[in-house]
């Protein structure tokens, strides 16, 4: 059977089966998502992160049900954390989203991390790449429950959702780097306990604080970006930058949900008419072949190592005679 | 390296004692297998409909309410319907032992009662799953 064209035919096992290969990350992924990549860049990927128990389950299931009502056919991939001692995980975000659960038109898929860092798994931006061909649009993308450095989702996603909930930290906590940095929309969720106010106050003050400018210009930062960005000048885009709104919502009850949904469109309308859109395109994609190119080169580097070798220079570094860097710089030479 | 196992564990029908689930899922959890939990109160198009999109290899259902007569083939079919004829369909909970060769005709491939260890369920998983 041909997978591919069965998915791009909106084959719901087909695309499960492509996201299963995509997953397992092996030479079939490659090559499908090969054939799947010119199909893709259509959808409007939303990214919804927060510290665990904020409510981003529970708040995807609402989106995907304002959309669904649409009548648009809604993608969702739910990031959750796999366990570093067995490498098995627990993915509970289904448990909140009982109310899309049976529904053919939204794509609920779970995955765990599988020991990467940064908030989602190395194949989730492949996974979403199946939903996209497949014709989804939106797409939700859901991260572990995230601290302050799962900051990937940023790069992934058009748009993205912070959820923050009442009385989670001081004002001092809201202008540190990070994940406060990312957000294109602040979510104060569970606005019904006290604080909520506080917190939203604490947002907004946050953001009166800072330059919006200085947010849009460095969004992905990587050596291949740095090496062909000397042409790519600030004029690129234009019109006023984006100010993120600070919403409250109550999401088990479906409070605010409407409001969310509006300011979603705007920001995607603000992203194309300011030129944003593309720029982030670029970004984006850059920033994976950069990921691709330093995966290739390291396989084949340590493929073209002699054991012994590797096994002297790593023994001398674990011996404290040797430094890290200048064990790298050794193995270099050797495999060149 | 193997492919790694990915579960389905959902509580189908009104029953509302998830304990035994939930020990099954952190027991699959710790053997290494990626366990998607969907909670209580699914019904059999609940549960394959989530079984298809997450493309798991093992489908695990926790039955005490006495309706896996009714439930469990209505399951099997909703499965097969979608092409998943190859998944390993588990079941356990409350189940008389005369029930269990007739579900086992209709196409469930196990039975856990009470006191079936979690590393017999482990070990017949990995002993069964579709390679």
């Amino acid at each position: 059977m041909d997978w591919v064209a069965a998915a791009l035919a909106g084959d719901r096992r087909a695309i499960a089966r492509l996201m299963t290969l995509v997953e397992e990350d092996g030479e079939a992924a490659r090559a499908v998502t090969a054939q799947l990549f010119p199909h893709t860049g259509r959808a409007h990927v939303i990214g919804v992160t927060g510290a665990p128990g904020a409510g981003k389950s529970t708040l995807v299931n609402e989106l995907a049900r304002a959309y669904r009502s649409e009548g648009r056919r809604v993608g969702v991939v739910a990031v959750d954390a796999s366990s570093p001692f067995s490498g098995g995980a627990l993915l509970g975000d289904r448990i909140r989203m009982r109310d899309v659960a049976d529904a053919r038109d939204v794509f609920v898929r779970s995955m765990a991390s599988r020991g990467h860092l940064g908030g989602l798994a190395r194949t989730t931006p492949g996974v979403v790449r199946v939903l996209d061909a497949a014709g989804y649009d939106p797409i939700i993308v859901e991260t572990v429950g995230a601290g302050q450095l799962e900051v990937e989702i940023a790069q992934l996603a058009h748009t993205v959702i912070v959820v923050d909930i009442p009385g989670a930290g001081d004002d001092i906590q809201s202008i540190k780097a990070g994940i406060v940095e990312i957000a294109d929309i602040f979510v104060v969720n569970k606005a019904d306990r006290d604080g909520a106010d506080r917190t939203q106050a604490i947002l907004e003050a946050m953001l009166e604080m800072g330059s919006p400018a200085a947010r849009t210009h460095s969004r992905a930062v990587g050596m291949l970006m740095e090496a062909c960005s000397v042409a790519e000048s600030a004029a690129s885009v234009s019109g006023a930058p984006w100010r993120p709104p600070v919403l409250k919502t109550i999401a088990v009850r479906g409070a605010g949900i409407p409001e969310l949904v509006h300011a979603i469109a705007s920001h995607r309308e603000h992203l194309q008419s300011s030129g944003e859109d593309a720029r982030r395109n670029r970004a984006r994609l850059i920033a994976e072949v950069e990921r691709e190119l330093h995966h290739r080169l390291l396989r084949q580097l340590v493929a073209g190592l002699d054991h012994h070798c590797l096994n002297d220079v790593l023994n001398e570094v674990t011996a404290h005679r040797l430094d890290p860097a200048s064990a790298a710089e050794r193995l270099q030479h050797a495999a060149g | 390296m193997a492919a790694t196992v990915r579960v389905l564990i959902a509580k189908l029908g009104l029953d509302g004692h998830d304990r035994g689930a939930k020990v099954v899922a952190r027991a699959l959890r710790d053997a290494g297998m990626e366990v998607i939990y969907t909670g209580l109160r699914q019904t059999p198009e609940m549960v394959a409909e989530a079984a298809l999109q997450e493309d798991v290899d093992v489908v695990g259902l926790s039955m005490l309410s006495g309706a896996h007569l009714s439930l469990l083939p209505r399951l099997v079919e909703l499965l097969r319907e979608r092409g998943m004829d190859d998944v390993l369909i588990l079941a356990g909970g409350i189940i008389p032992a005369e029930h269990v060769p007739r579900l086992q005709e209709l196409g469930v491939d196990a039975v856990f009662g009470p006191g079936a260890s979690t590393q017999e369920i482990v070990d017949f998983i990995r002993a069964h799953v579709r390679q």
